[in-house]
């Protein structure tokens, strides 16, 4: 129980780690800028995280980038060009679809629809199956044993 | 009879490609993006100057005038017409360390200027580490707030770029360069570049 406390705990203050505390603003409309942007663009050190998560010197200094930017009447769209001029689409967490980014927006779409459509004629056979077992898989032998069937029917149980 | 093997061989089929797929991941290295600079001009920077000492090709001369922080500045227009290295290292850099050697080795073979993008460092350290290892830099230049580090998308040092004679970047190399990228890459490249107008 005390073990089970403790990794709760420990599990709520992930949040207590964010890096830094985000400067303010005058502006409510370049805070919250400030925020998306520094929760979008990676960290290239440590890539799994954003500039706003990660404690990394080159966040830092990026965070200070896109203060200054938007300080000095920088859109969301010039810095987020202004990182990508220099870092390549990578810095993005969501990427811009283009012809080299196809596959990654399509490929779950596509695997989606592959699926689907697997499903679909799994489903289609089982039911096939279910409504005419005769010429499901043992063709032959089934239209034997109904011949034999039918005669049974025709002529009466002998027995 | 045909459907039956297709039941066999479609898992391997799909098996196969997701190994192939697998095996390529692995050999990615993710640390590795490339640089959206290649084929641009080269980032305008006017940096100060770590030192001015001329290249001694790693050969530290004791005795010699210390090397100090200077007022002089650098930028990439001082370069045009020629073929120029890039390289972004630091004191405090552990990779750099391994790379030193090869940098010195390279600079010796004086086929191309070396500039260094001292990075994120303090000048003492910084002339310290070229006064024990040896400078293969023609000139170093200061980047003590990581602004031009920035502009030139550099997020793990060392970086190694190649500039040609217009100003325009043409390679970029990220982390610490081996004796066999020198052989493989740099030397060929920079022959290119030479030979070009």
């Amino acid at each position: 129980m005390k073990y089970l406390l403790i990794i709760l705990l420990l599990v709520l203050s992930g949040s207590a780690y964010a890096a830094g505390v985000s400067p303010q603003f005058a502006n409510p409309e370049q805070q919250e800028a400030y925020e998306t942007l520094t929760s979008e663009l990676r960290c290239l050190v440590c890539q799994n995280q954003t500039i706003a998560d990660s404690n990394a010197e080159l966040a830092a200094d990026l965070r200070r980038q896109v203060y200054e930017m938007l300080q000095q009447g920088k859109s969301k769209q010039d810095i987020a060009q202004f990182m990508t001029d220099r870092y390549g689409d990578f810095v993005l967490y969501n990427p811009p679809f283009k012809l080299k980014t196809g596959v990654l927006w399509l490929g779950p779409v596509a695997f989606l629809l592959i699926g689907l459509v697997i499903v679909f004629l799994f489903v289609r056979r089982k039911k096939a199956e279910a409504t005419m077992p005769a010429h499901a898989e043992h063709g032959n032998e089934n239209a034997e044993k109904l011949a034999k069937i039918r005669s049974l029917l025709e002529k009466g149980d002998p027995s | 009879m045909n459907l039956l093997m297709l039941k066999y061989i479609l898992p391997l089929v799909l098996f196969s490609v997701l190994a192939v797929f697998l095996a390529l991941g692995l050999n990615l290295n993710p640390s590795e993006i490339p640089s959206p600079l290649i084929g641009k001009p080269a980032p305008v920077f006017s940096a100060p100057k770590l030192q001015t000492t001329a290249r001694d090709g790693g050969s530290v001369a004791i005795g010699r005038e210390p090397m100090r922080p200077t007022e002089e500045k650098l930028s990439p227009a001082d370069l045009k017409g020629q073929v120029w290295l890039f390289n972004v290292w630091a004191s405090w850099c552990a990779s750099c360390r391994s790379e030193h050697p090869i940098l010195n080795q390279l600079a010796r073979q004086k086929t191309a200027i070396i500039v260094g993008l001292n990075y994120k460092d303090e000048p003492e350290a910084a002339l310290g580490w070229l006064a024990q290892l040896g400078n293969p830099y023609d000139v170093s230049i200061m980047d003590q707030d990581g602004r031009i580090g920035i502009d030139w998308g550099v997020y793990g040092v060392p970086e190694t770029f190649v500039i040609d004679k217009q100003g325009v970047v043409r390679y970029k190399h990220t982390g610490p360069v081996t004796t066999d990228d020198v052989q493989r890459v740099f030397l060929p490249l920079i022959a290119t570049l030479q030979a070009e107008n």
